[in-house]
């Protein structure tokens, strides 16, 4: 058994750059073994700026010699077949057996792979490591890269160490042949250290003033600069990624603890602690509160609480310094001078902010660009502005949204629990709204963009705005990822859910949506966000009304953006009316489709084209955009809410698998294909050409279905679902539902409204008729199937017991269930269905359902079509796995 | 202010001492690189932003043959003047520049070793090379390296080029700039820039130039006429259309760097807005590139005569 020694120096590697680079060392240095056949244990890797060294043990002396066996022609085939066949397989003719194969003579030859030495693989798997290394940027250097195939590597490479048992295992590339010697630390040992194995690889380094094991490394700076805090009275700041950047940066790191000037101090707690952290990768320190009275600062700016907790922040700094120097003191000084340099053009920045308020600095939005097709920053603004305040106006976000389920549950007049009005809080989002963007102008996140929305909060507090709204803007951009606090305080809900659905619905709405791969737009960051910002506040309404009022203000905006939309001959009000609320009333569709026909309204030829067929999707973006010169550039209205609702209940089935709900649950309650859909209907717009008035016939409205899209009460409804069917009860209701369910299909019974298309938990008949605004037609809803025979007649014969035992508890637990679902008492739906488990069972036991007589048998599946159907009113259960 | 002290030859020159002459830190980078083989240029005479845009810098690291070369530039960046009132913010200021064009395989040691020719110990100060890459749109050009940390201080961007003009670097060349006023800072110990010994004759850096910042960050932000720069801007450019025209790469490349300093003194006018900017940069950007490309183009039958086998 071998062991192996394996050092890659380089110039200094990016400290970001050094855990990824271990992982792919160890997987190529594991390919490379796979290849040769020898299995590989555990590895060791260690990295230092400087180097990637590579230790593993036990290898064996040589690879196993390998006999392989290759059939060729039968006997008899021609000579030149045989012969091409020995040299194939590399072996004399006279070598080659002949075996009985299936009463068949056969030539075989038997290939024998004799054993490689160790050293001989890996001499051949160094350079192909080296080649292969994947880096995220590599570069080439030094007189050979006068050729573009030059070797790369992240900087240029400067030394291999290869020994093997002690022994160097030769090899070469890129000019650098491989050896035994290698640098200790760059300051502290002149000249080159003779490595003897991989046992003393280790320690001579160290003796040389280099800890090789980053890991090591990394406890000395997070203990060393923890207890650099210590013996300073103070508490260190934790922050892990600083360890691992400081023991990325430092062969021999030493902790050192500076103080800067207290003055500082006046700046927000997180501008100091991210100068010093991202400008210069120095740990911050914090006091106990007792503390900041005696030292006299008070200067702290405590309107928005900081991070910190009760601990405040001190005037010291940790650096790690990569030498045992002379001084140390002198080494300190220099840092808090680069240090005091940093923070005096944060205060700078600090105290020019405040000249102006943030009313002032949001006027500079304008000037920024969102998307070229979503208009400015301002614009945006705009939109979540209004977007926040129709959030509490139609009592989506309510004052006293914790706690409270359901907006059934309130009246609008309802008082706030917090001491705040509909009214007030209403205000008080659009406010926040208006200004949480603002601090994107300001000097301090132009320099420092992850400080965005904590400045806009601080610099709200000190111009005296309300504390709900200085918190609103501080944390609007919240949750940022999982794990993060999910804002539940109104004001900041309300701000937030409008920010991330203006992003949302407006990047699809201009179909760039995200793939797989790509997401520039963070949009499923931004989905999940909404989802917890949902879930968190309890907020219960259409997920499709959110889309579509959004939608709505964009559609507006676009206008706004476009004068020339709005000075169109065809207008004679009709864009206003257009616009208008009490049109909205019916629903943005119409005003999406609206709009596009008038838009699209001077192009005759393109609107036939794309208008006539009745019922098709009739809005073709591809299409407009190759004509060119068509100013309304949104994808329909109807496609952007569909794909935006089933992206937000993708990501909804995403979180479940994390939070353990299964996402056949979720299916149950979500059945595929309930779109929204275009549909005909009468409707005259004044001002159209007779030739273009059938155009004017067409529209939107939502199918005679409650849609399941509230995103709370799925979630709440496939927790008590989930509880059901892990239940004994549950699991053998399924199984009775899904004996029906086969029962039925097989007999062609057609499920009430059109498999998987069922209305879910949605309470059935009675809230099946709503259209756009309650105007469909009779003649445009879905057909009904055709009533059943035997369906609620009275039977023309006495049922079994069994069979009525069914019956009555059907009759019981049918409209139990449905009412429960209807009232959100989801436990209550579970319960009743529960009650149907005895009798189905029975039912299926004592029953026969095929009778030979054709009344019993229709009347026994109508039973179990009734029995379905009460299931289906809580959950899709065919859809449910188990 | 204090009078000059006049000139006395001096019998045995006084030994230089970087740690308290601005001068003497600059001859001794002088005698340093010197002694490596590098030609020591003069500055470029002409109004710049960075020493990277010296001819001898952006030309010199295309193309095969080799070029070690070593020079002080002063660079212009009209936004960053503060009339001569903040301690480290000037309009006008110096870099060294070191061009290593191949790239030798111990530059970092002979980097190190300049440093402690101008005074600074390893062991009494923390150097750190710390990841830094750079890229310049306007020349098209990128490499890889770091900036120089001493004691957390930025002193030195140091950079493996790996691209210029659009077209690869081959070989490779070694880019070490030194902020030049920082370093003697941190060398002579001092907080601000104007309290610089310039020599060791008494002369400060707020003697030599503290005024010239005051009247300069004046004329770049309030007094420069701006018609008249917009019209620099737009003869720079017809100019290095003409010269390229002509076949004279050098000549046009000079105005593409004109036109990026006349651009430079309209932003520091706030005369071009948010949306003009990008289209300004991307005008000084087309002129350099095509500079570069066309000088790249124009030597490229003598590199490979001289370099059998090399390619563009």
């Amino acid at each position: 058994m071998s062991d192996f020694l394996l050092e890659l120096r380089c110039e200094e590697i990016p400290a970001r750059m050094q855990a990824g680079a271990r992982a792919e060392l160890e997987k190529l240095f594991r390919r490379e073994l796979d290849a040769a056949g020898v299995a590989v244990g555990e590895l060791t890797i260690w990295s230092t700026p400087r180097r990637l060294a590579l230790i593993v043990r036990g290898l064996p002396l040589a690879t196993e010699a390998v006999s392989e066996e290759a059939k060729g022609p039968p006997e008899g085939a021609p000579d030149a077949a045989i012969d091409g066949f020995c040299r194939k397989a590399g072996v004399e003719r006279a070598a080659l057996e002949l075996r009985d194969i299936k009463g068949r003579m056969t030539y075989f030859a038997v290939i024998e792979q004799p054993g490689r030495a160790m050293a001989d693989v890996l001499a051949a798997a160094i350079p192909a490591i080296i080649r292969d290394f994947s880096w995220p940027k590599s570069m080439r250097w030094g007189a050979a890269s006068i050729a573009t195939e030059s070797l790369r590597w992240v900087r240029p490479l400067s030394g291999i160490v290869a020994l093997l048992d002690g022994e160097v295992v030769p090899c070469e590339v890129g000019g650098i042949a491989s050896g035994r010697e290698t640098a200790g630390h760059r300051f502290h040992h002149e000249g080159l250290i003779t490595i003897g194995n991989a046992d003393d690889y280790a320690e001579k380094l160290r003796a040389c003033h280099v800890i090789v094991d980053h890991e090591e490394r990394a406890a000395i700076i997070r203990n060393g600069a923890a207890q650099a805090a210590a013996d300073a009275g103070l508490t260190l700041v934790a922050d892990e990624g600083l360890v691992i950047e400081n023991a990325g940066l430092t062969e021999w790191p030493v902790p050192l603890l500076g103080r800067f000037d207290e003055a500082f101090l006046d700046v927000p707690p997180e501008v100091i602690q991210l100068t010093a952290r991202v400008n210069q990768k120095y740990f911050v320190a914090t006091r106990a509160p007792a503390q900041a009275g005696a030292s006299g600062s008070g200067a702290q700016s405590t309107e928005v609480p900081a991070c910190a907790g009760t601990h405040i922040l001190a005037n010291a700094f940790i650096c790690t310094a990569n030498i045992d120097a002379i001084d140390p003191a002198v080494v300190v000084d220099g840092n808090r001078k680069v240090l005091a340099a940093r923070l005096s053009d944060a205060r700078f920045f600090w105290e020019q902010d405040q000249k102006k308020t943030l009313a002032e600095h949001a006027k500079g939005l304008s000037r920024i660009t969102f998307h070229e097709k979503l208009g400015t920053v301002a614009d945006k603004v705009d939109r979540v502005a209004k977007l926040a305040r129709w959030l509490v106006e139609s009592d989506i976000v309510t004052p006293a949204q914790a706690g409270v389920s359901g907006r059934s549950a309130r009246t609008p007049e309802m008082p706030a629990s917090a001491g705040m009005t509909k009214n007030e809080l209403a205000n008080m989002a659009e406010q926040a709204a208006r200004l949480c963007k603002a601090d994107l102008v300001t000097e301090m996140v132009g320099e420092f963009p992850e400080l965005q929305g904590l400045m806009g909060g601080y610099y709200a507090a000190k111009e005296g705005l309300p504390q709900e709204v200085a918190a609103a803007i501080r944390d609007h951009y919240k949750p940022v990822g999982q794990g993060d606090d999910v804002p539940t305080a109104p004001v900041t809900v309300a701000v937030s859910l409008a920010d991330k659905l203006d992003t949302l619905v407006g990047f699809f709405a201009i179909d760039e949506r995200p793939t797989g791969s790509k997401d520039p737009f963070a949009l499923r960051r931004a989905a999940l966000a909404i989802i917890e910002l949902i879930l968190s506040a309890k907020v219960t309404t259409s997920f499709r009304e959110l889309i579509s009022e959004d939608y709505r203000l964009h559609a507006l905006g676009l206008v706004d953006r476009h004068p020339s939309l709005a000075s169109d001959p065809l207008d004679g009000g009709f864009l206003s009316e257009l616009l208008s609320p009490s049109v909205l009333v019916n629903g943005p569709a119409y005003l999406s489709r609206s709009l596009e026909i008038w838009a699209l309204r001077d192009k005759p030829p393109l609107l036939s084209a794309l208008l006539d067929e009745a019922g098709s999707p009739m809005w073709c973006p591809d299409q407009i955009r190759k004509t060119g010169g068509v100013r309304f550039e949104f994808v329909g209205f109807v496609d952007v809410v569909n794909a935006v609702n089933e992206y937000v209940f993708e990501r909804l089935r995403e979180r479940s698998r994390r939070e353990g709900i299964r996402p056949d649950l979720i299916d149950a309650l979500l059945p595929k294909g309930v779109r929204i859909d275009n549909r005909k209907i009468k409707i005259e717009l004044p001002g159209l050409e007779p030739s273009q008035r059938h155009l004017t016939r067409k529209f939107f409205y939502f199918p005679n279905v409650r849609l399941q899209d509230d995103v709370s009460r799925v979630v709440v409804l496939a927790e008590a679902l989930q509880a059901f069917v892990t239940t004994e009860d549950g699991a053998n209701l399924l199984a009775g539902y899904k004996r029906a369910a086969n029962i039925l299909k097989k007999e062609n019974y057609p499920p009430r409204d059109g498999e998987g298309d069922r209305p879910q938990g949605g309470g059935g008949d009675s809230a099946a008729s709503a259209g756009i605004g309650g105007k469909s037609p009779p003649s445009a809803a879905a057909p009904l199937p055709p009533p059943r025979i035997g369906e609620g007649a009275a039977l023309s014969y006495t049922p079994e017991p069994a069979e009525q035992a069914l019956i009555d508890a059907l009759a019981a637990a049918a409209p139990r269930a449905a009412e429960a679902v209807e009232a959100e008492r989801f436990a209550d739906a579970m319960a009743a269905l529960a009650t149907l488990r005895a009798p189905i069972d029975r039912f299926f036991e004592e029953v026969i359902v095929n009778a030979d007589e054709a009344d019993k048998r229709t009347a026994r599946l109508a039973l179990l079509a009734r029995f379905r159907d009460a299931v289906h009113r809580v959950a899709d259960f065919s859809r449910i796995e188990g | 202010m204090n009078a000059v002290p006049s000139f006395t030859p001096a019998q045995g020159l006084p030994a230089r001492d970087p740690a308290r002459s601005f001068q003497d830190m600059i001859l001794n980078l002088h005698d340093f690189w010197s002694a490596q083989g590098c030609v020591i240029l003069q500055p470029y005479d002409m109004r710049m932003g960075a020493g990277t845009f010296h001819t001898a810098t952006t030309l010199r690291a295309l193309g095969p043959e080799p070029w070690n070369a070593a020079f002080v530039q002063p660079c212009r960046r009209p936004t960053d003047g503060r009339y001569g009132e903040n301690p480290n913010r000037l309009q006008h200021y110096y870099q060294y520049q070191v061009i290593l064009k191949p790239s030798p395989p111990d530059i970092q040691e002979l980097y190190l070793k300049s440093l402690s020719a101008i005074g600074i110990d390893p062991l009494a100060h923390d150097i750190r090379f710390v990841e830094d890459d750079w890229e310049s749109p306007t020349l098209g050009a990128w490499g890889l390296g770091w900036e120089v940390w001493c004691d957390g201080m930025e002193v030195t961007q140091f950079t493996y080029f790996q691209q210029m003009g659009g077209f690869d670097c081959k070989p490779v060349a070694g880019e070490l700039t030194y902020g030049l006023e920082r370093l003697a800072m941190y060398i002579q110990g001092v907080d601000n820039v104007y309290d610089l010994a310039f020599n060791a004759a008494g002369v400060s850096y707020g003697e030599v130039f503290l005024e010239n910042e005051r009247q300069m960050s004046k004329w770049n932000f309030e007094v420069a006429d701006t018609v008249a720069l917009f019209d620099l801007f737009t003869k720079a450019e017809a100019e290095c259309r003409n010269a390229l025209s002509a076949g004279v790469p050098i000549a046009a490349y000079e105005q593409a760097v004109e036109a990026s300093h006349v651009f430079n003194l309209l932003q520091a006018r706030g005369v071009i807005s948010v949306q003009e900017r990008a289209s300004y940069m991307g005008r000084v950007r087309d002129l350099a590139r095509s500079s570069c490309e066309a000088y790249a183009q124009k030597m490229t039958p003598e590199w490979e005569a001289k370099y059998p086998g090399w390619v563009l």
